[in-house]
């Protein structure tokens, strides 16, 4: 047990660079694919709200994919797309967009009939009563849904190591190879942490963002 | 005498969906400072009238005027902002404070900030509520009464000459029902509005109306002051929605 602590200890204090470009890789792969999953999810978890008919198909689609383990999908994308980043940041998205596409709809479905007609009673224009009363009710959920998704990302990403995207994956299936049970502590652990706090940080976001939302819809 | 607020010249409304009229060849005339209110059952009708005068439901057949102008000609946006509305559910935005709610109208036809909130300050007042307590908070930390309260505030902010009110004490309980009718009969002796108040209350819409106009199946059955439908009352509606308040009154008188 202390030959680990010394081991982790000396990982640390020799290879400070390299973990922090991993932990920087492993950031920033999460957080573009959080990004892209917004820019697909949100603009059509929107247009869910507004069809039934695409609601019904893009619902389908993406339940379908998410049933699909996260490993096969960066599996098969492989003769697809080849290795490296651009196909784990492809899977982490097909993964993400569904928490986020669900949670828009429903944020969009819960403004409540008779606020729309109060906010067009009013004399809102169109884009006003979308900006102005359904995006704020609906953007609680929204957060939601990119709070799920950020964590899921933040797992999943791990995988992409193995795809060649790097990042702390990298370090646990470099401890898998070597029976380094430190490298394997130090990967695992980190991501953990990253996990939880990125979690955390949504919280403190929406807590902050949303002073009027009683605790209970949080 | 005063200048005709609302006119309603044969006006009819179907929903696509049901095989009778919402309202049903409508006509009336209501003056400017009248307080009108709209007695019927539910599915008479009335809120369907109510919500043609602002356009949030377009007629089939038949003209609304409003001061001699034609809605249907006007901008329904401007005509919405020119106009106070006030729903039973309240309708406040839970994401804004009491005081950017309050001020939803006067910001959309970009007033001064400073005259904004001096306005504000002005309503609240108006209302009941001490403006520094309450501007800064939300909707969901006010009770049902003072939430409505606002609601009062904000259909008045710019200062609109037409109030429609659809059962805006429906969801009160009884006593604060009557302390907020008190404050509207009160707030209209002094602001002189046209108001348009919908209600299936009896005691209410004698209470508060000049004229009270009853709805049967998207018709109207009388509108008239409340001694003259007392005394005659027009048809078998008019005369069986007389006898329940009647009976309900005895039924008091049983107790005592």
């Amino acid at each position: 047990m202390a030959d680990l602590w010394m081991q982790i200890h000396a990982y640390f204090s020799q290879n400070t660079t390299e973990y922090l470009a991993y932990l920087w890789q492993h950031v920033s792969i999460s957080l573009l694919s959080l990004a892209v999953s917004c820019l697909i999810g949100i603009p059509l978890g929107y247009l869910c709200t507004r069809n039934r008919l695409l609601n019904r198909c893009i619902t389908g689609i993406f339940q379908v994919l998410r049933i699909i383990p996260s490993l096969a999908i960066l599996i098969l994308l492989i003769p697809v797309m080849g290795t490296g980043v651009a196909p784990s940041i492809t899977a982490l998205v097909l993964l993400s967009v569904p928490p986020i596409l669900m949670n828009t709809t429903v944020g969009f479905a819960g403004v409540p009939a008779f606020m729309n007609e109060t906010a067009c009673a009013l004399g809102m224009t169109e884009s006003q009563q979308f900006w102005r009363v359904q995006v704020p009710l609906a953007l609680p959920k929204i957060l939601t849904g990119m709070k799920i998704a950020m964590v899921e990302i933040i797992a999943s990403a791990t995988l992409a190591a193995k795809i060649g995207a790097g990042g702390l994956g990298s370090l646990i299936l470099t401890g898998i190879g070597l029976f380094r049970t430190d490298l394997l502590l130090i990967g695992g652990v980190s991501v953990s942490l990253l996990a939880i706090l990125s979690g955390l940080m949504f919280q403190l976001l929406s807590r902050w963002l949303f002073p009027y939302q009683p605790a209970k819809n949080k | 005498m005063a200048q005709a607020a609302i006119t309603f010249e044969h006006v009819s409304k179907q929903f696509n969906q049901c095989g009778y009229a919402a309202v049903d060849d409508v006509s009336f005339t209501v003056e400017q400072g009248e307080f009108v209110t709209i007695l019927g059952s539910s599915g008479c009708g009335k809120t369907t009238l109510l919500k043609m005068v602002n356009r949030l439901y377009q007629p089939d057949a038949g003209k609304i005027l409003l001061f001699g102008k034609d809605v249907a000609k006007t901008d329904a946006v401007q005509l919405r902002r020119s106009i106070g509305y006030v729903i039973q559910q309240i309708g406040l935005f839970p994401h804004m404070t009491i005081e950017e709610n309050i001020a939803t109208v006067p910001q959309l036809l970009h007033w001064e900030k400073a005259t904004i909130s001096k306005r504000v300050t002005e309503l609240l007042d108006l209302v009941g509520l001490p403006a520094q307590e309450f501007r800064n908070r939300y909707p969901a930390q006010l009770s049902g009464g003072q939430q409505q309260r606002v609601g009062l505030a904000r259909a008045l902010a710019a200062q609109p000459k037409i109030m429609l009110m659809d059962e805006p004490f429906g969801a009160i309980d009884a006593i604060t029902r009557m302390g907020l009718q008190d404050e509207l009969l009160a707030l209209q002796k002094e602001l002189n509005k046209t108001i348009l108040f919908v209600t299936h209350d009896i005691n209410e819409a004698f209470r508060l109306g000049n004229r009270v106009m009853i709805m049967n199946q998207g018709r109207i059955c009388q509108f008239d002051t409340q001694k003259n439908i007392l005394e005659n009352p027009a048809d078998a509606f008019t005369k069986a929605l007389i006898d329940s308040a009647k009976a309900q009154q005895r039924f008091w008188e049983d107790f005592t």
